[in-house]
């Protein structure tokens, strides 16, 4: 009894140890994609595209689920990486909520708790109006809300995330006074502006699409150091490169974009990050990946390593700047 | 008509053998999901995207739409037989379902519920075939005060002609409101009432309260009333079904009513769950002969089913035509149309007529099947009753505490069902309203949400729920269910006490 114990031992610790010998691969349990946002939103796309193409192209043989755990602007997803310290088959997919959470919401994890694997794009954002609104450019906009101030509605996602941020670098840059209301998602914020009851909105290319398509809504600029890629006409003969870049309307805001970012449980050996860092990467480099970019607008990037780092350093500096001039941060 | 030829020309794309086998292993996949508690469509039809991958996307919309029919049929099931809402949008059902089973008419009660639910579902087709244009401009008009009033519509309609005792209805619907704030805020970003746990942090899941009061609580008070399921026995034969099919005609009032209450709802976000719950409360309300709800009256049983399921196909029209899914299961839809490579929006039924109307043409063919299917299968349901409550009582008790589970994976929720079952067992004995509760815990946040949204644009001021006449005529509407019920039992009163004077 006891040395047939001992063989299974030895044998369960030689089967353990032969994977991390060759090259580092998840157990043959399957990988968690925890996806810091409800069905169907931005952060879900991201990941079951992601999923489709690792599958669809065979880089990854694992098979894969996808979990929703959108509580808490996302917060839920990140205090199960916490709770999930060292588990190397779970990937966390979110924006830079990751790490911004933190400093608005009094919550009971950490940037430190995940450890960053790489950002794939970059999501634009659009200052969008209804079609027949009375503001042909953005200083129209700017100027009505200092005439007026505090009466211009604002709609956009959630509170103090990423839209409402945008909103407050606006008045900030501007000195306009604008009102904000949060509503639950981009498409609702959407269909708030194409029916009428907010003024403006900042949603990202994808979710104000098939309302632009339709004439019901107009972009009026985008908060990118360049103008967009070339597209094919999408309303009129207008296509995503007319749209002017705000600095260039006469907006002073260089670049305020977010990252669409694959996060691990914090204490994983640095093969494992690898493993899959090079899985992303050969994603991004997939024809899937490249369709995918194009029908939802965003600029492909792929950032890893330092280059990542630096990119959450510079973005959480000058986000929380915002944050504290909004005196949100609790100090 | 344009309409009608882009129609049968959906015909003529849905109804392939490929086509069909979908829609027969959707609904199938469904009904699975739906009878048991907590799986449920969301995560079915979530749970079947991957495979989609493969499909063009008229098939992948095809399954996935079939399967969350199928879904919202076996959802009734276990409403009707054991107590428990396999879906949140069947717990009304249970209100009627539950206590016609008891009597020993479960055959009755299934037939009634399935019959109506396509019923429900062609008129929420049809007003989609005709109306598609029209019904998605009536959707722009709603903005944060319009859906404040709907669901004041919803709660006014349900509790206005409450038969518990007001005071004791009042404690149900405050607990219901104060557990549907438990979370992050989205108006305000605030994270309230978790008291450090942070699994407390998405709120506490509907579904699994929900499981616990009905479940747990109803088999709690089985087995202190002596270890038996009340009216265990019932006839089992299909000739049942077909007598009750031909009751039907009886009920076309309500059926039409609360069929254009789902169409209202399920158009305008306010979901199956709340059509459900409103279009029960108003058939209440318009109804006075005969036994009292809650009895297992039939019509408590068509009025939900119906509006339940047209406005789960009308749910449809806003997540194609707007972009905006009006319930979880449509959220989840979208997210795949999106993978395929559609954009939800006006302009995609100008774009890709075969899609759009392959689906709706599959929507007709595929209710039907449902119907068959389910009809087909509620003897062998209802014989369910008959196992003797020592096997059956342990299964429920695991398939409640799985179904918990699968609502997010955490182990949290299951304690939560304990603690919720042990509220409903009290509840039931002191005899509180459980409605009121789940009613607002499922519209409490939304109506929090928009009442907070309307007060912001307003600057705080009421009057922006009177301030155009759809708002009003809602707001209005609301009021006069809430207060004509209780003027006119004290007319009344007041009548009869006048001679005596």
């Amino acid at each position: 009894m006891t040395k047939l114990t001992t063989a299974l031992i030895a044998a369960t610790a030689v089967m353990a140890a032969a994977p991390a010998m060759a090259q580092w691969e998840p157990n043959n349990r399957p990988v968690e994609f925890v996806v810091a946002s409800g069905a169907g939103g931005g952060t879900d796309n991201f990941a079951r595209t992601i999923q489709s193409v690792l599958s669809r192209d065979g880089i990854m043989d694992q098979s894969i689920v996808v979990l929703n755990k959108g509580g808490g602007s996302g917060a839920e997803a990140f205090l199960y990486a916490k709770q999930n310290k060292g588990d190397a088959n779970k990937l966390i997919f979110g924006t830079n909520n990751v790490y911004l959470l933190p400093h608005v919401a009094k919550l009971a994890y950490t940037t430190d708790d995940l450890q960053p694997v790489a950002a794939l794009a970059l999501d634009e954002f659009l200052v969008w109006v209804k079609a027949d609104s009375p503001y042909e450019n953005i200083t129209d906009l700017i100027e009505a809300a200092k005439a007026e101030p505090g009466q211009i509605v604002f709609g956009g996602s959630q509170s103090k995330d990423t839209d409402e941020t945008l909103v407050a670098l606006i008045e900030q840059t501007s000195g306009a006074d604008f009102k904000y209301v949060p509503f639950n998602g981009g498409g609702e914020v959407g269909v708030q502006l194409a029916g009428g009851h907010v003024a403006a909105n900042v949603n990202n290319p994808n979710e104000n699409l098939g309302q632009w398509q339709a004439g019901a809504v107009r972009p009026l600029c985008v908060f990118a150091p360049e103008r967009m890629a070339e597209s094919e006409a999408i309303s009129g003969d207008m296509g995503w490169q007319d749209i002017p870049t705000c600095k260039e309307a006469g907006l002073d805001i260089e670049s305020y974009r977010m990252p669409r970012t694959v996060w691990v449980p914090a204490d994983l050996p640095e093969e494992a990050v690898a493993y899959y860092r090079d899985a992303l990467q050969k994603v991004s480099e997939s024809e899937g990946w490249k369709d995918y970019l194009t029908r939802t607008s965003q600029s492909g990037a792929f950032l890893a390593g330092d280059e990542l780092k630096a990119f959450i350093d510079e973005n959480e500096t000058s986000t929380v700047a915002v944050f504290k001039a909004e005196g949100w941060t609790g100090e | 008509m344009g309409n009608f030829d882009l129609l049968m020309h959906g015909f003529g794309i849905a109804i392939t053998p490929m086509h069909l086998m979908l829609m027969v292993a959707g609904v199938l996949m469904g009904l699975i999901v739906g009878v048991l508690p907590g799986l449920g469509a969301p995560n079915g039809v979530s749970l079947l995207i991957p495979l989609t991958f493969a499909l063009d996307p008229t098939s992948a919309i095809i399954l996935l739409s079939s399967m969350y029919w199928g879904a919202l049929f076996g959802g009734s099931t276990t409403s009707i037989l054991f107590n428990i809402p396999g879906e949140p949008s069947s717990v009304a059902t249970t209100f009627d379902g539950y206590p016609m089973a008891q009597k020993g008419e479960s055959t009755r009660a299934l037939t009634l519920a399935f019959m109506s639910a396509g019923i429900g579902a062609l008129l929420g087709i049809i007003v989609i075939t005709l109306l598609a244009g029209w019904a998605s401009n009536f959707a722009l008009k709603f903005g944060a005060p319009e859906y404040f009033a709907v669901y004041f519509l919803a709660f006014a309609a349900f509790i206005g002609m409450g038969s518990a005792s007001p005071a004791k209805t009042l404690v149900s619907l405050a607990t219901g409101l104060i557990l549907s704030t438990v979370g992050m805020d989205t108006v305000t970003g605030e994270v309230r009432l978790t008291f450090g746990y942070d699994e407390l942090l998405s709120g506490i899941s509907f579904l699994v309260v929900v499981i616990g009061l009905f479940g747990i609580g109803e088999l709690l008070s089985t087995v202190q009333e002596g270890l038996r399921f009340r009216g265990v026995s019932s006839r089992i034969d299909l000739r049942d079904v077909l007598r009750t099919i031909r009751e039907l005609p009886r009920y076309w009032a309500t059926t039409i009513r609360s069929g254009l209450i789902g169409i209202w709802m399920g158009i305008t976000p306010g979901g199956p769950t709340a059509a459900s719950f409103m279009s029960y409360g108003i058939a209440r309300q318009a109804s006075r002969k005969g036994q009292p709800f809650g009895t297992g009256r039939p019509e408590g049983i068509v009025a939900p089913e119906t509006a339940d399921h047209s406005a789960g196909t009308c749910a449809m029209l806003p997540m194609l035509a707007l972009g905006v899914p009006s319930s979880a299961t449509a959220a989840v839809m979208m997210g795949g149309l999106m993978i395929w490579g559609l954009t939800p929006g006006p302009m995609l039924f100008a774009t890709k007529p075969d899609f759009v109307w392959g689906l709706i043409a599959s929507m007709y063919i595929s209710n039907i099947v449902g119907v068959i299917l389910v009809l087909a299968t509620v003897p062998m349901f209802a014989a369910l009753l008959r196992i003797p409550f020592a096997i059956i009582g342990p299964m429920i008790v695991a398939i409640c505490f799985v179904g918990a589970y699968t609502v997010s994976n955490s182990t949290f929720d299951l304690w939560l069902v304990l603690v919720f079952g042990l509220v409903g067992y009290m509840f039931n004995r002191l005899d509180y309203p459980l409605a009121p509760l789940v009613l607002a815990m499922v519209l409490g946040h939304k109506a929090e949400n928009a009442f907070h949204q309307s007060m912001v644009l307003s600057d705080g001021s009421l009057g922006i729920f009177f301030s155009n006449t759809l708002v009003s005529s809602i707001m209005v509407l609301g009021l006069a269910l809430l207060i004509l019920p209780k003027m006119l039992q004290l007319g009344g009163r007041l009548r009869r006490k006048m001679p005596v004077e």
